[in-house]
């Protein structure tokens, strides 16, 4: 349950305001679905809540506390590509993050750690579905095989925030919305608080309990650099949410 | 008729298609050979194949009366030592600086510039320094090996960490690494078929830098007995012993890849 608070957020670079008075109150374990036109700085907001840039002005809080200035466990990551890490196979991609935590000087397990560790990682691929996949590289993968990996890496950290830039924006229709179910069940279950950067607004609206679009309101060529893109449009969605299956 | 660029020999035209020019090698020279022998028995330019086969003979399946070794092997076996020697101290080398470098922000922009000047040193120039500093020993010989290859490999590793997609560093951080495991797990394994790629691009220096030390002071080595024989102009000799080292440079080149095919298949998969 972590609430998230974005503080009048600014992001310039050198010639250019990207972003500007991004102001947002997050509840705990809100699905919060952030749409827009290409270029309006979607991914530059990701970017600043995993903490790999950070804003020129204002801030964001996570449960009050200032967010870490470079990203951490405490935030996952799923990307459309480039998420999972192509040299180990699928149980390894999911064991890795357990032995950063419990290895830090290899960042390696062995023996008997490392088989507790593995019946760990294989509960987390069987709960997207890819146990019988365990043993193959992600190259071996098909697109939402590997991307129900790069959950499963992340989930095996327990983030408190779960960020997803747009993680489906590449299968196929079908695929996508066995993609859409599983996600909505994780959610339910992990109680992560959880930020989807999407092109498809149906989607943002199937899963998120709150839509904010993300858009320049001056558009002019001249305008651009001098005017940053900013919240137009921010909606809760009320709608029945089902009991979680599991309560973890 | 259809365009010659959507003409594709098959398999068995490809094989053949291979194999031709070195047939026509051989024929052109076993004619000039013959021309050359027919108007002077005792040419030595253009020896014939029997002559050659008898040096082959002499110094691969006889000892040296003088020595007791058979020299082909024994000079073969002297000049793979240096030549591994050197390519493991720069493989060595270009790995510790090229992951840290690619990886830590701080140290590429200390030591990037450096190494980018360093690599333009030619190699050769470098030999009197050596044979100062080393004598004329084993240690200087692969001293020049190293020296001729570790920037170029070094630059090309710090490129390829620098491929590795930011998501994955990002990733690898959100897991909880902290940058010797990112440098540990993330990164080294995906050097690793890409410090091969280097390596095979890089032999062929190591046996110009080999053999060049060679010839100029050494006493055993494949370069050594080619300069050595040179002085009777041994063309029977020196023809054979080129082609043996082309030969080995070649397996070099074959094993690596299949090194790499082998042992890193999601390299193959990842590169289509």
């Amino acid at each position: 349950m972590t609430a998230v608070s974005v503080k009048n957020v600014w992001m310039e670079y050198d010639d250019q305001i990207v972003l500007e008075k991004i102001n947002l109150e997050i509840k705990p374990h809100s699905f919060v679905a952030i749409v827009g036109p290409s270029g309006c700085g979607k991914s530059t907001f990701l970017r600043l809540l995993l903490g790999q840039e950070r804003a020129t002005r204002g801030q964001i809080l996570i449960e009050g506390e200032p967010i870490k200035a470079e990203p951490a466990p405490d935030r996952g990551i799923v990307y459309q590509r480039y998420s999972v890490f192509p040299h180990l196979s699928a149980l390894d991609n999911v064991l890795i993050g357990l032995e950063f935590a419990r290895a830090p000087l290899t960042g390696s397990l062995r023996g008997r750690a490392r088989a507790a560790a593995r019946e760990e990682a294989a509960e987390y691929l069987e709960s997207v579905g890819l146990k019988s996949s365990e043993n193959k590289y992600p190259h071996q993968l098909s697109g939402g095989m590997r991307q129900r990996l790069a959950i499963a890496q992340t989930l095996i950290k327990r983030p408190r925030i779960l960020l997803l830039d747009e993680p489906f924006g590449a299968l196929d229709p079908g695929i996508r919305s066995d993609m859409h179910d599983l996600t909505r069940a994780l959610w339910l279950d992990t109680k992560m608080t959880v930020f989807m950067v999407s092109h498809d607004l149906k989607e943002a609206f199937t899963l998120g309990t709150r839509v904010v679009a993300f858009d320049r309101p001056r558009n002019r060529p001249e305008e651009i650099g001098a005017y940053g893109a900013t919240i137009t449009f921010d909606l809760e969605v009320h709608r029945n949410v089902p009991k979680p299956l599991i309560v973890a | 008729m259809r365009r010659l660029i959507n003409l594709k020999p098959n398999r068995g035209a490809t094989i053949v298609l291979a194999v031709l020019p070195f047939i026509l090698l051989v024929l052109v020279y076993v004619a000039g050979s013959a021309e050359r022998l027919a108007i002077n028995p005792a040419d030595k330019l253009l020896p014939a194949l029997s002559t050659m086969a008898n040096s082959i003979e002499r110094y691969a399946f006889l000892p040296d009366p003088r020595s007791g070794n058979y020299l082909l092997w024994s000079d073969t076996a002297a000049s793979l030592i240096r030549l591994f020697s050197g390519c493991a101290a720069a493989t060595l080398i270009s790995l510790v600086i090229g992951v840290s470098v690619g990886l830590v922000p701080i140290l590429r922009a200390t030591f990037d510039p450096f190494v980018a000047a360093l690599s333009m040193v030619p190699p050769l120039a470098v030999l009197p320094i050596l044979f100062v500093f080393f004598g004329l020993t084993e240690t200087s010989k692969i001293v020049l090996i190293a020296f001729g290859i570790t920037p170029f490999i070094t630059r090309d590793l710090i490129l390829r960490v620098a491929e590795i997609p930011q998501e994955e560093m990002v990733k690898a951080q959100t897991l909880g690494a902290s940058t010797w495991q990112i440098a540990l797990r993330v990164v080294l394994p995906q050097i690793w078929p890409r410090l091969i790629d280097s390596l095979r691009l890089s032999l062929g220096i190591a046996w110009l830098a080999l053999i060049a030390a060679e010839a100029i002071a050494s006493e055993s080595g494949l370069g050594y007995r080619i300069f050595l024989v040179r002085r009777f102009f041994a063309m029977d000799v020196i023809l054979p012993y080129v082609i043996w080292i082309t030969f080995l440079a070649f397996m070099l080149d074959v094993i690596l890849r299949v090194v790499q095919s082998r042992l890193f298949p999601w390299f193959a998969a990842q590169r289509d």
